[in-house]
């Protein structure tokens, strides 16, 4: 694992989510909710179009943490859905995770994570603790 | 309208859930990892939502109406195949703000008496 240091800013990374990936994700999940595939149900319950799972995201988020710490060594992991991902059709939406060291102790760290897609914070006190 | 009188109630699966290579394969892949040998992080969820559903659907949520608010994991290791899950979901709080219910559940996912992830949902039940 990488040298981790109090207040280091962790490189950022970007994930495409399409629609092509949210039915990948429905069938890997078990979460085959409508609003996550299918356009005419989504607006018909308010949405703007088809939205990502939320825990599509946090799942992303999870691979940008298990890039910096190994997936065995993730003990704590928690996040706010703030706003919803919107994935219109035949559109690749960019997800950007960056992360910042914030705490070392017991032979652990703590990551704050940032998710932004088009400019929007999606997730709200995104974060991990890590064994180091 | 969730029956309160389910609140701070354990309720346990029947069935086990076993967990597969092809599962922690196919739900790495989707998020791009190619360890396969332990689950990703979010895996539980996999298990966890369908049970959690289906509790509370069965104690009269509206689950047409649900909005995921929030999500915390405990791993005590990771999930590896060959695990043999028996699923218990507590309904920790409901509560009315604005209009909205908002119920967190916790579920947790035991290999006989060791406890391998605990995982809390927040759901938003839309008015």
């Amino acid at each position: 694992m990488m040298q981790l240091e109090i207040g280091q800013e962790l490189a950022s990374k970007t994930f495409t989510i399409n629609r092509k990936l949210l039915v990948a994700y429905a069938n890997a999940s078990g979460d085959q909710n409508p609003i996550h595939q299918d356009e005419t149900f989504a607006k018909s319950v308010g949405l703007p179009d088809v939205i990502a799972h939320g825990m599509l995201t946090m799942a992303l988020a999870g691979k940008y943490l298990s890039d910096i710490a190994g997936s065995q060594n993730l003990v704590e992991f928690s996040a706010k859905f703030i706003k919803p991902v919107v994935v219109p059709a035949d559109v690749d939406v960019s997800l950007v995770i960056s992360g910042k060291v914030t705490e070392i102790a017991n032979g652990t760290a703590k990551i704050e994570l940032l998710a932004i897609c088009n400019e929007i914070k999606v997730l709200g006190v995104a974060k991990g603790l890590i064994k180091l | 309208m969730l029956n309160p009188d389910l609140v701070g109630r354990t309720f346990t699966s029947a069935d086990s859930v076993t967990v597969t290579k092809e599962a922690i394969q196919i739900f790495a892949e989707v998020i791009g990892e190619n360890n396969f040998e332990v689950a990703p992080p979010t895996f539980a969820i996999s298990i966890t939502l369908e049970k959690s559903q289906a509790l509370l659907q069965d104690s009269g949520l509206d689950w047409t109406r649900v909005v995921h608010g929030e999500q915390r994991f405990e791993l005590k290791r990771p999930i590896v195949a060959g695990d043999v899950f028996k699923c218990s979901s507590t309904i920790e709080s409901a509560r009315n703000v604005a209009g909205n219910e908002i119920v967190s559940v916790r579920s947790d996912l035991n290999s006989g008496s060791e406890l391998v992830v605990s995982t809390w949902s927040t759901l938003v039940v839309r008015a």
